[in-house]
């Protein structure tokens, strides 16, 4: 109990929050988020969209089921901390194949446990998302308080580097069966195999998964690649995949070849995609308070009027206002807050959403939004008489 | 559009393009609910909860409410809740003649459970719907088809791609004998059409299957049994879902059974959400549930979804779902904050989930799925001491009688806050008895599950058994297993050391892990009171705190004050400075103590609300109507011990706590409280141990000169001997220190009093035993008054139908009284002003008198609402509750202008319903200690009439053709004579034991002799099963030989043909048959039955 490794971290308004520490020692800064994710702890850390966040899970149990080789979204933890209530050491479940301490140790992301979560995300939601800087070897609240304010913000950098593949890469893996065995998907109305390029600003598997499930030839290339460089590789359609940090610093060149590239080839985004397909069309994007994490964002689709439970994970969002005068228009809006979840071209084949459709963690209600991005790229089967 | 901007979702819903607004039907204007009836194991308050939910619901939205229920202890049957209000047997023929009359243009049939279901099934079925143009909303007459038929069910899922279970349907012994030989022992019987699995077990040998397979037969209204493979031992998960008729789908809470399958779900403790399974694994049955939905049919409300999940393949099995909402549905309200009852309602006539705001973060929809950052953790109740004689281990039937929900931060700090807030003395979970437990005892205590389970995981771990060997025994999961582990570190570090010597540190983690004060007062040396834990604990700064349950995990801002206390640094309750009273809620439900106490305790915080006060409610029950967050200003989820109600006292001080209203509960606290600094409103806490301790209440029944039967106190086994002796047997004991008619016997002789006192109970010198004359043949008479220390109002003299020596809870009884005469109704009344007065009552008081040879006897007096205050609401027009209230806040009766003993012209019959379905082995009759779990009442301007609805409402219809079994002891032959002359006289054939048979012949009556079971075949079991009896009357012999008897009622009871084991019940038996000859039932709303009384 008390003779427990300590851990602390603080934030830059000076809030302080002791924890035990279950993960990799040393000292860290990073933006702290909450998410609301009730289930998938894994996916959510091995999201590259988390790179340089410290998450703070508002379940209060978190490592229950421990970690395996399966349910990840990129090769390693990408999460900067791992903060939880109760974060547990022995998990039981029957694919677990190592805890969840372990995991992070390994991987060098600290743990805090025992932390008061609810404090924590009562003070991110008052007072939106801030720096933080943990520290499990030096407990010293103010030289942390420091070190968090002096931590640069996310606005400065461009994790986006970080996280995207350096070469292009051939992605053949299907998602198993298993777990898509109970919706209605791929239920084959398209035939073909449509070459999709996604542009990997810090793809989540599962995006790359569903493409090859739902039969598409799928390309994954670096997100600094040139319009020429992806049309040389002859796709039918482009995914601009989704990814850390302030979408206003990805590099300029992926801004350029997104603009180049439409209307020219069909284009779908996800999460930063859709910043960046807006960015690219010259509309604007703002930061959120405290952002949207979590699997519990009711999306209502504007065309047919249906509601999705949906998964999120961003910190930023396009203006609406911005759109007037341009060829965009809005798609879907979240119910929570009437943020922008969805835009298109008005028209060229280009559009994007903000959720996740790909899920992982969360509900798998939008899995018809890549289907008919895949299906759009197939010739059309003539129609039944 | 601005980030924030509050109106955007109004703005967005005007526009009605193709945003999918769809606004309620207008259609349809009057909308029946259906009651789902007496309580019984298995369908409880839950139901009263869910359809009061509804009618507010329906009512806010300006559709004319109609409401049908029998059962008169529900806050549905309000006309506060509903428009219009029947209280009336819940038949076909009773509810097509209210169809009939008022012309409802839709029925609601999801609220009232499965009886709700089950009689919209019907109606339905019989074309009674058509005939009146009424339309099933919520549900469609097929989908109830294929979610409650077993096999349709099964045929839907395959066909959807689902597993379930195999299973088959099987309509005779021998079908089921094939069935075995293919899926093996052991096997799942379950009757089709059957409550909270009634009937149900697990057979693991052939001689088990056999029995099962036809007592099966037998209970199943259908007579068919599905025989079904086993999964004892997987993960038990179940989904409260919701749809709408976009298609819009969300899952509103995920629960896991931390006993696994074998173990009902209403007997599970439960934990939500879901502990083990991983993203990947819970969006599978997620998947599962969405398409269970759609297979089923549900378009426009609620389900609850089970799932079976195979702990290491993951293999994952459809169990059932059932359309409507349910007590998970409940569970899954409180434990969210999102109200599925009323969404549910909602949906039913229009809306879609998007289209209705989140009541608790008020800017965001209903279309979402709630996220929530504590645990939730359910413990049921059990009362399996009421039914010693009966098997009490636990499986795929329901017994247990209510339930606790805790919530806290962990796992760990909300199944200890649950085990502490169940009222069976326990702080937690550690349980010192199970601490001396033998390691053999500790395994078989694991092995087969049963109500102590949970407190002998300690022990078991303490005599080093592993996780993985307790889990092996139990299937229960380890991730449960260790989270308890690790309170025993921490209690090793608080055991043995002073008190003072626990550091902050320490006691914060211990709090953290929802240790309470008593448990740590017993653990420190030396040990002390919990009251100096509390103390030191204060000095240490380790105070609670309280957090909202807001859907949201702090998401948004929450508006609703739905709290639970916890460990962590930032209080969320804000108290208010208005002036503001605390309303302590009556725990889980248990024998005795039961939704009449939820009904009381919710009319009063309605009461301090309408004058003025900030009402604040504190209960850890579920299933109620109190612990909905709408119902007071301020909800404190909490146990209702010492500590969370001092906790609470502290943080909000209150002007003044009530006590009256739920029960025992508050009134065990009231002294502690009140030497707590806690002002107690009402009756003055020294006149409430006047009247609760038995031997003060006697002295002073004296000294104001009020008869008692003659009574006594032993403190020793020779001294109970004397005390008896003295007053002469028969006499009644019980022990002094048990509440509520626990262990309380009648004893003839003193070969009873020495059984009794070696078998039942305890007698030494600070746990004496009480010995009262027992008042043979007497009548007994409730009465429930309202003083305001002053002035005293009679709300009712109630006539109980069975003589005193019957728990006044199990008897049936009447207001107005029908034998009783002036002269003693007279004293009646002057001896209840007299005792309100002298114990300077400050609201309701009720008494209990017996009545023998002219004398008027005080049996006890309840200085609180009774059980019976609904049941005297519903029948007199006046909500003595909220009388009770204004009084407490100081107005006087006679400012009031509050009538005294109203005059009725409706008998209005109130009827018990006993559970001896659910425990066989267990004798059917009544005595003094209460057993019976829920009320029915039948109102009539004849009393014949009244009692005929009352038995037909509580499931004994009366025949009013065919043969009477009569079976009486000596003392009751004399006068069985003019009852057996009045139902030869109506034409009934008689049939009767051989004392019986030959009295009544020798008078002159004709009559068969039938044998008894020991005295060969065919006897009277053999003619019940054969269909040839349609009412038996069988008076228990006295003594303690009556195997016979049991038998014969035991198998009555499983047939569902009328019992009745008192002669005067018989009396009233036959002025129900007379009624049901000479005319049709008619059918009136309370509304008209109280228009008639205020004429007179
Ligand atoms: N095939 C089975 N094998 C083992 N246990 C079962 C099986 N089916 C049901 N059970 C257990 O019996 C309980 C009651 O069954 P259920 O189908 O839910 O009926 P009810 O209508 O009574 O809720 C379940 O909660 C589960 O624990
Ligand atoms: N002296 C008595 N003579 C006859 N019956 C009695 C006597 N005392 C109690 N009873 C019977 O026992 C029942 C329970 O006793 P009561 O004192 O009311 O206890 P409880 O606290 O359980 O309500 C009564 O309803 C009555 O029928
Ligand atoms: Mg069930
Ligand atoms: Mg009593």
């Amino acid at each position: 109990m008390s003779e427990e490794k300590q851990g602390m971290l603080v934030l830059e308004d000076g809030s302080v929050f002791v924890g035990h520490s279950m993960g990799a020692e040393g000292e860290w800064v990073g933006e702290v988020v909450f998410d609301t994710a009730v289930t998938g702890y894994q996916e959510v850390i091995t999201d590259p969209s988390c790179w340089g966040q410290m998450i703070v899970f508002t379940c209060p149990h978190i490592g229950n089921v421990g970690v395996n080789f399966e349910d990840v979204e990129s090769k390693q933890p990408y999460a900067r901390a791992v903060i939880a209530r109760k974060i547990c050491a022995q998990p039981s479940n029957w694919r677990a194949k190592q805890s969840l301490p372990e995991y992070l140790s390994e991987a060098g992301v600290p743990a805090l446990s025992g932390v008061d979560t609810r404090r924590l995300t009562l003070t991110l939601r008052e007072e939106g998302i801030m720096r933080g800087a943990l520290s499990t070897v030096n407990l010293d609240g103010e030289r942390l308080l420091k070190m968090a304010q002096n931590a640069p913000d996310m606005s400065v950098l461009s994790p986006v580097d970080e996280v995207s593949l350096s070469e292009e890469t051939v992605w053949t893996q299907k998602l198993p069966r298993k777990w898509i065995k109970y919706v209605d998907y791929g239920g084959g109305s398209h035939k073909g195999t449509p070459h999709v390029v996604v542009v990997d600003c810090g793809v989540k598997y599962n995006i790359l998964r569903h493409l090859a499930t739902l039969g598409a030839r799928v390309t994954v290339v670096p997100a600094n690649s040139t319009a020429e460089a992806i049309l040389a590789q002859e796709p039918d359609g482009v995914l601009i995949s989704n990814g850390p940090g302030d979408p206003e610093q990805v590099p300029e060149e992926t801004m350029i070849a997104i603009r180049e590239l439409m209307g020219k080839v069909p284009i779908f985004g996800i999460c930063l995609g859709q910043h960046l397909i807006a960015l690219a069309a010259g509309a604007r994007i703002f930061k959120l308070p405290f952002g949207h994490h979590g699997g519990n964002h009711p999306v209502q689709n504007l065309k047919t009027g249906e509601v999705a439970i949906t998964s999120q994970n961003h910190n930023y969002a396009v203006d609406p206002d911005s759109l007037e005068d341009l060829p965009l228009e809005v798609t879907h809006i979240n119910l929570y807050d009437g943020t922008v979840q969805g835009i298109r071209h008005r028209e060229w084949p280009v559009y994007a959403v903000q959720y996740h459709p790909e899920n992982s963690p969360g509900p798998h209600d939008s899995l018809y939004v890549l289907e008919d991005f895949v299906a759009s790229l197939c010739e059309k089967e003539p129609a039944a008489s | 559009m601005v980030l924030g901007d509050v109106g955007f979702l109004a703005e967005i819903y005007s526009q009605e393009d193709n945003t999918g607004f769809m606004p309620k039907r207008t259609d349809i204007h009057k909308i029946l609910v259906i009651g789902s009836g007496p309580i019984v194991i298995g369908q409880a308050c839950e139901f009263d909860y869910s359809g009061t939910q509804a009618c507010k619901a329906l009512r806010e939205e300006g559709y004319c409410t109609l409401l049908v229920n029998s059962n008169p202890a529900t806050i549905m049957t309000d006309p506060e809740t509903a428009d219009i209000v029947y209280i009336e047997p819940l038949t076909v023929p009773v509810l097509e003649r209210i169809i009939e009359k008022e012309r409802p243009d839709a029925i609601l049939p999801t609220m009232g459970g499965q009886t709700g279901l089950n009689l919209a099934t019907d109606l339905y079925r019989e074309g009674i719907l058509d005939r009146y143009n009424v339309e099933l909303i919520g549900v469609r007459g097929e989908s109830i088809q294929v979610a409650e038929d077993r096999e349709d069910f099964k045929e839907a899922m395959t066909e959807v791609g689902l597993e379930c279970p195999r299973s088959y349907a099987v309509t005779s012994l021998e079908a089921a004998r094939d069935i075995v030989d293919e899926i093996g022992l052991p096997a799942i019987i379950r009757p089709s059409f059957t409550l909270g699995g009634t009937g149900s077990g697990t057979a693991y040998n052939r001689q088990d299957f056999d029995e099962m397979v036809e007592r099966g037969l037998k209970q199943s209204p259908v007579d068919e049994v599905l025989v079904e493979e086993s999964v004892i031992g997987w993960k038990e998960i179940e989904l409260e879902v919701m749809r709408d008729a976009d298609d819009g789908f969300v899952v509103v809470c995920s629960i896991e059974n931390f006993d696994p399958m074998g173990v009902h779900t209403g007997d599970s403790i439960t934990v939500a959400p879901a502990q083990t399974l991983t993203d990947k694994e819970y969006q599978i049955v997620r998947d599962m549930a969405r398409r269970v939905m759609e297979r089923v049919g549900v378009e426009t409300g609620g389900a609850n979804v089970q799932f079976a999940i195979h702990p290491e393949t993951g293999r994952t099995l459809v169990i059932e779902m059932n359309p409507r909402v349910s007590r998970s549905s409940a569970l899954a309200s409180k434990a969210t904050g999102f109200p599925i009852a009323k969404i549910a309602a909602k949906l039913a006539v229009g809306y879609c989930l998007h289209e209705l705001p989140n009541d608790i973060t008020k800017e965001t929809p209903a279309s979402f799925e709630p996220t929530v950052d504590y645990a939730v953790v359910k413990i049921p109740r059990w009362h399996m001491e009421k039914f010693p004689q009966a098997d009490a281990s636990l499986g795929t039937q329901m017994k247990s009688v209510g339930e606790v929900m805790a919530i806290g931060r962990t796992f760990i700090e909300a199944i200890q806050k649950g085990a502490s807030a169940r009222e069976d003395g326990r702080d937690g979970l550690f349980d010192p008895e199970a601490a001396e437990a033998s390691p053999e005892e500790i395994r078989h205590r694991l092995i087969e599950p049963n109500p102590e389970r949970l407190f002998y995981i300690i022990p078991a771990l303490d005599a080093g058994m592993s996780i993985k060997e307790i889990s092996e025994l139990t299937y229960i999961d380890p991730w449960f297993l260790r989270e308890i582990d690790e309170l025993r570190p921490l209690r090793d570090a608080l055991a043995g050391s002073p008190l003072e010597a626990i550091s902050r540190d320490l006691m914060r983690e211990a709090k953290r892990a929802g240790m309470t004060d008593a448990l740590i007062a017993r653990l420190v040396r030396p040990a002390v009171g919990e009251l100096d834990v509390r103390a030191y604990r204060k000095r240490l700064g380790v105070l609670p705190v309280y957090s909202r349950v807001d859907t949201c995990a702090a998401e948004f801002p929450a508006f609703t004050p739905y709290l639970y206390s916890n460990y962590e640094s930032v209080c969320e309750s804000d108290p208010t400075d208005r002036r503001k009273i605390v309303v302590l809620g009556s725990g889980p439900n248990r024998i005795g103590q039961g939704i009449e106490f939820d009904y009381c305790c919710t009319k009063a915080s309605f009461a301090f609300a309408e004058m003025g006060f900030e009402t604040i409610m504190i209960n850890c029950n579920p299933e109620t109507v109190s612990t909905d967050y709408d119902t007071s200003d301020r909800l404190y989820f909490e146990p209702l011990t010492l500590e969370h109600i001092l906790n609470v006292c502290d943080l909000e001080k209150p002007e003044g706590v009530i006590v009256q209203f739920g029960g025992q509960t508050p009134l065990k606290l009231v002294k502690r409280l009140a030497d707590a600094g806690v002002p107690i409103l009402g009756t003055s806490p020294d006149a409430i141990d006047l009247a609760e301790d038995r031997e003060r209440f006697g002295a002073f029944m004296q000294e104001i000169g009020l008869p008692m039967p003659e009574h006594g106190t032993a403190r020793s086994v020779e001294e109970a001997f004397e005390v008896a002796e003295r007053i002469g047997y028969p006499v009644v004991v019980r022990p002094s220190y048990v509440l509520g008619g626990r262990a309380m016997a009648i004893v003839y002789d003193e070969g009873d009093l020495d059984h009794y006192i070696r078998s039942a109970v305890k007698v030494a010198e600070d746990t004496p035993i009480l010995i009262d004359r027992f008042l043979e043949d007497a009548f007994e008479m409730d009465v429930d008054c309202v003083s305001d220390g002053q002035d005293v109002r009679i709300a009712a003299i109630m006539e109980q139908i069975e003589l005193a020596g019957v728990h006044s809870g199990d008897s049936a009884c009447v207001i107005p009284t029908v034998m009783v005469g002036e002269e003693a109704l007279e004293k009646i009344r002057d001896y209840t002003r007299r005792l309100a007065r002298a114990l300077h009552v400050v609201g309701c008081l009720n008494i209990q008198y017996a009545m023998k040879d002219g004398e008027v006897y005080v049996l006890e007096a309840n200085p609180r609402a009774s059980r019976t205050i609904p049941y005297v609401s519903k029948s007199t027009g006046v909500s003595w509750a909220r009388v009770a209230c204004q009084v407490i806040n100081g107005h006087t009766l006679d400012e009031l202008k509050v009538p005294d003993e109203p005059r009725l012209e409706s008998y209005c019959c109130k009827e018990v319903v006993l559970p001896f379905i659910k425990f066989p082995g267990e004798p059917a009759i009544l005595g003094p200690e209460m057993r019976s779990t829920g009320e029915v009442m039948g109102m009539d301007a004849s009393f014949g009439m009244a009692y005929a609805k009352a038995q037909m409402a509580a499931g004994n219809s009366l025949p009013t053709s065919g043969t009477v079994f009569l079976s009486v002891n000596d003392r009751d032959k004399e006068h069985l004579i003019p009852i057996a002359q009045e139902l030869a006289d109506m034409g009934f054939s008689l049939v009767g034991t051989r004392g019986t048979a030959a009295y009544l012949r020798e008078r002159g009556l004709a009559i068969e002799t039938v044998l008894k079971v020991s005295e060969g075949r065919p006897n009277g079991v053999d003619m019940i099963i054969n269909g040839e009896l349609d009412l038996l009357i069988n008076t228990p012999l006295g003594g303690r030989a009556f195997s016979d008897e049991h038998v014969l009622r035991q198998v009555a009871v499983a047939q569902a043909v009328p019992v009745i084991t008192t002669l005067s019940g018989a009396q009233a038996a036959v002025q129900g048959i007379k009624a049901l000859r000479t005319r049709d039932i008619e059918v009136k709303s309370l509304q008209e039955h109280w228009r008639l009384n205020v004429q007179v």
